[in-house]
């Protein structure tokens, strides 16, 4: 346990401690914290059993970024797979080393596609110093040494080493300043569909997560804020609990929260269930769902709008139109509901304060804990553990993280573990930004769209989060997927009068990136209402999409998906009951993405999802398994939201509270997933989150085929499919 | 002191009597792979085994346990990892963050004691545990694979490159 105690500032690692004796997160790095193993660079440590660190900046939350960046790494380093194992680098040694390994932020599906060139060079940089290194000792050029899994060879005079044997050597080389990367068709490593790095010990139990965390002295909170944004406390009776079994201390957390701290969770929880708070809702208590949803509405006539994309004249060439439609859509605040609800352990003194928490920002962690504990940022760590999911919630704001150094603070030396409630959870995150969207197509007399129109009403979470990011009243993030190019989230079709533009509107129920952010909402709109004036003008909805997509890389996921369930012929009855097809495409996160999904609708309305086929065009597919894997469960979270999703607003306050009244996908709605992995490269595109976006407006579109029922408010449990 | 039989061993705790067994297993016990995921049986991250029988042990107080009963967490489902499910979750590559899967494996392990080769309706109706990540098809696949029955995972599934990682 004294392992816990004993991180240093050498030691990069998160080192916990489990009731089964101490467990690292990665390899012990207790050579490298007494200086016996010194890195061959920042990514790269090499031990004199071979073992091989590398450091990973982002974070590990089930996405297979820890394996695919290591993969990379290895790549270019050209050492044993098997040796690979994996650590992070704390976001303090980052700012002492000026942030030597760059960006830590864990979101936008960036693990990858932003640091594949920097961490392949750190990967090449030290095979280049090692090579050098045995080259020095034989006094033979580096050029005439090969290097084969970790073993460097001299064939003329036979000799041969390994990177163990060399690695203090090279440590003391100069790094080289040219660093030339393998073309990506030479890879041996990357591209191929490893198994990952961090599976064996999430089947056993052993994987420690931030609630498992134990330490000598440790001590557990619960807390409970205003259920309205924006309260305060009023007033609460700590004499009411103090003489609860285990109570230790009943503490205010900043001005909206309480918090109890015992000897155990169980008992902190109990103690808060029980303590007599009085708040000061505030004005937002008057705030209703009607009252959210109206001011939205009125969005979509508002004169002032910022606009995302436009070309020609849509409000002529509409007026001008032989035929017109239009249609309303709208999208809920959900929450992320990651598995693991938020936790966090701090230990706060005078000088110094630690913490320990799953965050897909180590550095953003690190600033929220040292505004918290009023110390500057080297006085503080922040120790990253893998998270039981993120799925954004973990990465913008480190409201947990601030709690618990708060409460710290009141227990100056004691290691405090704070968990949420599931229900402190649900009811106090960041919610996915609530919108609608009013679309409208002019279509001439052959079927061409000449003009659409779409205005956005409603949230930005720039707004919130960033809000220095806001330019002349536009947040650039809301038009995900709408882009007039830019290679991010670009617009997939080419409509000679075109206007999108944005009228913002915010609630008081605070925003956060969803994974899949604004993309989710906006290719809904657009795949959904493709549909309908596909239907309208009696187009096949694949024809109308091939002939307004000029993109040969977006064209090319769509036919694939269009060839592999044979969209030419009907589908295949499944149990007697008619399938039906829909299609949706978009771009975002840099990668190119399509399905199609196969439903049926019984005639009392059961919707099953019998499979999707899902194609994405990465680039560049680092590891083509993990890929599927990030594909599959893109439709998990993204049919949950589609279906079931919404978190609603009562006396200012969110209703739904735990997954009974916020239902999520389970394993019997799960479709078939067939998943085609196309990397056409030249382009490094993010996996992780742009298929969620296909999700809804696929299956949607199928729904639509299958009954002649448009879904145009989300989710779609709103919505009977009943045969009237 | 109260007494528990985990993972083949009595155990005493002093937790009151209603605690939740599984606050027991993780804060008086230190078993800390039976996770917290809602606290009220939905998600079935808390699962494990009391006489074979899958519990949801959020919901169960730890007086309603009996002495005799024979109580297993992920910990005691085998010494090292070896149990036929464990070994086709490794194989599948099957946890993204992992946080479910403890539950998910002791659903599945009690499922398979009482229907070894389960149809999909059966996995359907004992494997009802949330998980956000969506591992669920390859959870489908790891039982019917530790069932030692034919799956359906895709060729680059199966070409996975197998690696001992436990650093212990």
């Amino acid at each position: 346990m004294s392992a816990v105690l004993a991180v240093s500032r050498r030691a990069f690692l998160c080192t916990t401690a489990g009731t089964a004796g101490a467990f690292v997160l990665g390899f012990p790095v207790r050579a490298a914290a007494q200086g016996a193993t010194p890195e061959v660079n920042a990514w790269v440590v090499v031990h004199p059993d071979e073992r091989v660190v590398i450091r990973i900046a982002r974070s590990e939350m089930g996405q297979g970024t820890l394996t695919g960046l290591a993969q990379l790494v290895a790549e270019e380093l050209e050492c044993d797979w098997k040796n690979v194992g994996t650590e992070y680098p704390t976001p303090t040694e980052n700012l002492k080393r000026q942030r030597i390994w760059g960006n830590f932020s864990t979101g936008g599906s960036r693990g990858v596609r932003e640091s594949h060139e920097y961490v392949r060079k750190g990967g090449a940089a030290a095979r280049m110093m090692l090579v050098q290194a045995a080259a020095d000792e034989w006094r033979v050029p580096a050029s005439q040494c090969t290097v084969d899994k970790g073993v460097i060879s001299h064939a003329a005079s036979g000799r041969r080493t390994s990177y163990g044997k060399v690695a203090a050597a090279a440590a003391r080389l100069t790094p080289p300043s040219e660093v030339p990367l393998k073309d990506p068709k030479a890879w041996k490593l990357a591209g191929k569909p490893l198994a990952r790095l961090d599976t064996v010990d999430k089947t056993t139990g052993k994987q420690v997560y931030g609630a498992d965390l134990q330490m000598p002295g440790l001590v557990n909170a619960a807390i409970r804020a205003c259920p309205v944004f924006g309260g305060k406390v009023k007033s609460f009776d700590a004499a009411a609990v103090a003489q609860r079994r285990g109570v230790l201390k009943v503490v205010k957390v900043g001005d909206d929260a309480v918090a109890v701290v015992a000897d155990t969770w169980w008992r902190a929880k109990t103690a808060l269930d029980t303590l007599p708070i009085e708040w000061d809702f505030g004005e937002n208590a008057k705030v209703q769902q009607a009252d959210i949803d109206a001011m939205l509405k009125a969005g979509l006539d508002a004169d002032q709008a910022a606009v995302g994309n436009q070309n020609g004249n849509a409000v002529d060439a509409l007026a001008a139109a032989a035929t017109r439609i239009e249609a309303v859509y709208s999208y809920p605040h959900q929450n992320h509901a990651t598995m693991e609800p938020m936790n966090a352990t701090a230990r706060w003194t005078a000088d110094r304060c630690e913490v320990w928490t799953p965050t897909q920002n180590g550095e953003a962690a690190l600033a929220a804990a040292a505004e918290a504990a009023g110390l500057p940022p080297a006085q503080c760590e922040v120790y990253k553990i893998h998270l039981g999911g993120g799925f954004g919630r973990r990465g913008a704001v480190h409201d947990w993280v601030r709690q618990v150094v708060a409460i710290a603070k009141e227990m100056p030396g004691k290691p405090v573990k704070l968990i949420w409630s599931r229900e402190e959870d649900m009811t106090h995150g960041r919610y996915h930004p609530v919108t609608q969207c009013r679309l409208r197509a002019g279509v001439d007399a052959q079927g061409n769209v000449t003009a659409l129109s779409m205005r956005i009403s409603g949230q930005s979470i720039v707004a919130a989060v960033f809000p220095q990011n806001v330019r002349d009243g536009k947040d650039p993030v809301v038009f995900q997927g709408l882009n007039n190019g830019g290679g991010e989230a670009m617009f997939g079709y080419v409509v000679p009068n075109l206007v999108i533009d944005h009228a913002m509107r915010n609630p008081h129920v605070p925003p956060g990136f969803w994974r899949g952010v604004n993309l989710n909402q906006n290719a809904i709109y657009v795949e959904c209402f493709i549909d309908e004036i596909a239907h309208a003008t009696k187009q096949d909805p694949l024809a109308l999409r091939r002939k307004l997509i000029q993109d040969p890389k977006r064209l090319a996921v769509l036919n694939a998906v269009a060839e592999r369930v044979g969209w030419d012929r009907p589908a295949a009855d499944v149990g007697g009951q008619k399938v039906f097809r829909g299609l949706a495409q978009t771009h975002g996160f840099g990668s190119y993405v399509a399905a199609c999904a196969e439903v049926s609708v019984s005639k009392d309305g059961d919707l099953k999802v019998h499979r999707i086929v899902a194609a994405t065009d990465p680039g560049h597919a680092v590891n083509p398994q993990q890929i599927e894997a990030q594909v599959e469960g893109s439709f998990v979270y993204g049919l949950s939201a589609a279906l079931y999703g919404a978190c609603t607003v009562k006396d200012g306050a969110i209703e739904q509270t735990n997954f009974h009244d916020y239902p999520v996908l389970r394993m019997r709605e799960m479709p078939k997933v067939e998943t085609m992995v196309v990397p056409s490269a030249g382009f490094w595109g993010g996996v992780g989150e742009p298929t969620i976006a296909v999700a809804a407006p696929a299956v949607l579109n199928a729904i639509f085929a299958a009954t002649g029922i448009r879904v145009r408010d989300l989710p779609l449990a709103k919505t009977s499919l009943k045969k009237a | 002191m109260a007494k528990l039989n985990v993972n083949g061993t009595v155990r005493d705790h002093d937790a009151e009597p209603e605690t939740p067994l599984l606050w027991v297993l993780r804060e008086q016990l230190g078993l800390t792979g039976t996770k917290y995921g809602c606290g009220v049986a939905q998600c079935g991250a808390c699962t494990v085994h009391i006489d074979g029988v899958a519990v949801r042990s959020c919901v169960m107080p730890v007086s309603g346990v009996q002495p005799a009963s024979k109580i297993v967490t992920i910990e005691g489902l085998s010494r090292d990892g070896s149990h036929p499910l464990q070994k086709a979750w490794v194989a599948l590559d099957t946890p993204q963050c992992g946080y479910c899967q403890s539950g998910m494996i002791m659903a599945a392990a009690a499922l398979l004691k009482t229907k070894p080769r389960p149809s999909d309706a059966d996995i359907d109706e004992a494997m009802t545990n949330i998980c956000r990540c969506g591992t669920y098809n390859r959870v489908r696949a790891a039982i019917k694979q530790a069932a030692g029955m034919p799956t359906a995972r895709s060729a680059s599934a199966q070409e996975i490159i197998h690696v001992d990682r436990r650093t212990t």
